[in-house]
């Protein structure tokens, strides 16, 4: 048990800065996308064009670490071209890995080029080892990254049915748990992941502020309303609040992150090869203090895996950089299934 | 980045925002376009991103001085707006402490945002392109100047 390997740190870069920042503060990998709705952070003026690209290749791969694009949106009717070229760009970069979700692009990747290693995308919705096994079956998947929909134990028995490599999330804001599957942004907005690669797209958002309070909209649709002491979130609709029999209340998740500091040994123990950091979105200033923060609890649990204990600074670094400044170990220690 | 001294969360007192409001706002806006225009002639600041800022009206308002800018970027210029006239297309507003930690790259925008302690108004989508042009600036080392080079 002592033996398992300790998980590969696995880090957000939306922009050359963040790359750095996540190099010179510890991941043991990187991963960026395009500029374009390739991927599922296609925000305004964030991701890499092929020249920033290729310096942030050199920049991690020149100190011993790993660079992974995500190509993790679904190709949309009549433009299959513009991901496969995506994956062109990755192979032609030299990237370590492509994380993609669409099986017609994994296919197109394992065929063109056999030996440009794939991770199966959280977007990919694997929740089994039968979709994990199915993936490496027909397309020579190396790693799948699981959804955050599994307890511990679920993903513990993911991995002991499955030569592929397995990564979990390990910290970032939480997604409402369904990945790969949700359109709530395209019920407000005609736009989600999947289809443009953004959930909530900036232009339908809009902060309004009124003596003590803020209100959110999406697309005019009010989701949010908070106090001047109340902390805040991003603004989409799984993370608004809403009335349901007559009281308002966050009524499919609230504003937080998910942290899994607490059950890292448990993590380790059953086998996880890597964790995954949320957060291209962020700015380089958070890749440093959570890449600085994990690095930290990984190197300290590998020198004394007995004694390991938690330290408050580490929590209430995350803490503070938390959505709705809370965090939470989401499904990994649910009792349910 | 931890050898540079770490600034505190801190609001002044509100006597010091009631004074400043009452004192002319232009030498604010003045500063802040020098420095932005110095970092675009630097060309820190990515061109497609500039390219997006055209014609746009910026307000950025420190709470707790009373400071308050507005500017524009026209023909590659960022340029101050004395006429405060109009709905700016984009506003900021946080307290001196948050904006400092901020420039240092102390704490993360959405961070603040999140803690309440940054406030965006306006077009969200102009205020990503600038919170994403401002991330994507490369602060240079020290080491890596000329002067340090051995």
């Amino acid at each position: 048990m002592a033996s398992q390997k300790i998980p590969e740190l696995v880090c957000p870069a939306g922009s050359l800065p963040a790359l750095k920042a996540a190099v010179d503060n510890g991941a043991d990998t990187v991963y960026l996308g395009y500029r374009n709705d390739t991927n599922a952070r296609n925000f305004a003026g964030l991701n890499f064009d092929p020249k920033s690209m290729a310096e942030g290749i050199r920049y991690a791969q020149a100190r011993g670490r790993h660079v992974l694009m995500a190509i993790n949106t679904f190709a949309q009717p009549g433009r299959l071209a513009d991901w496969q070229r995506a994956v062109d760009g990755a192979a032609d970069a030299g990237i370590d890995a492509v994380i993609l979700a669409d099986v017609a692009l994994l296919d197109y990747a394992s065929k063109r080029y056999p030996n440009l290693r794939l991770h199966l995308s959280v977007q990919g919705s694997a929740t089994n080892y039968e979709a994990v096994n199915f993936a490496h079956r027909e397309f020579g998947v190396r790693r799948a990254v699981l959804p955050r929909v599994l307890t511990l134990a679920q993903v513990e028995h993911v991995i002991k049915n499955t030569p592929v490599e397995i990564e979990v999330f390990g910290f970032g804001s939480l997604c409402v748990m369904n990945e790969g599957r949700c359109w709530l942004s395209s019920y407000a907005t005609g736009e989600s992941p999947n289809t443009v690669g953004a959930c909530s797209p900036a232009k339908y958002v809009k902060w309004e502020k009124s003596p003590g309070s803020m209100s959110t909209r999406l697309n005019g649709i009010l989701i949010d309303r908070f106090n001047d002491d109340e902390p805040a979130g991003y603004p989409t609709l799984c993370k608004g609040r809403y009335e349901v029999n007559g009281e308002t209340y966050y009524a499919i998740e609230e504003p937080t992150s998910l942290n899994v500091l607490e059950i890292l040994p448990e993590i380790v123990r059953i086998g996880v090869s890597a964790i995954k950091v949320e957060g291209r979105q962020r700015s380089p200033t958070y890749v440093t203090q959570v890449t600085r923060t994990l690095r930290a609890a990984l190197d300290s649990f590998a020198r004394d895996r007995e004694r390991f204990s938690v330290k408050p600074a580490w929590q209430a670094e995350l803490a503070k950089v938390s959505e709705g400044s809370q965090a939470t170990l989401g499904a990994y220690n649910r009792p349910w299934r | 980045m931890s050898n540079l001294p770490t600034i505190p969360r801190f609001k002044l007192p509100t006597i010091v925002a009631a004074i400043t409001s009452r004192l002319p706002q232009w030498p604010h806006a003045v500063a802040l376009v020098t420095a932005l225009n110095a970092a675009a002639k630097l060309r820190l600041l990515p061109e497609d991103s500039l390219a997006q800022l055209e014609g746009r009206h910026f307000f950025v308002r420190v709470n707790d001085t009373g400071g308050e800018a507005r500017f524009t970027y026209r023909n590659g210029l960022f340029r101050p707006l004395f006429a405060a006239s109009g709905t700016p297309d984009l506003s900021f507003s946080a307290n001196l402490s948050a904006f400092l930690q901020l420039l240092a790259r102390q704490e993360d925008p959405d961070t603040l945002f999140f803690n309440r302690e940054l406030s965006i108004e306006g077009d969200t989508e102009l205020g990503l392109i600038v919170k994403n042009m401002l991330d994507a600036i490369e602060l240079p080392h020290l080491p890596d100047l000329p002067a340090f080079r051995r």
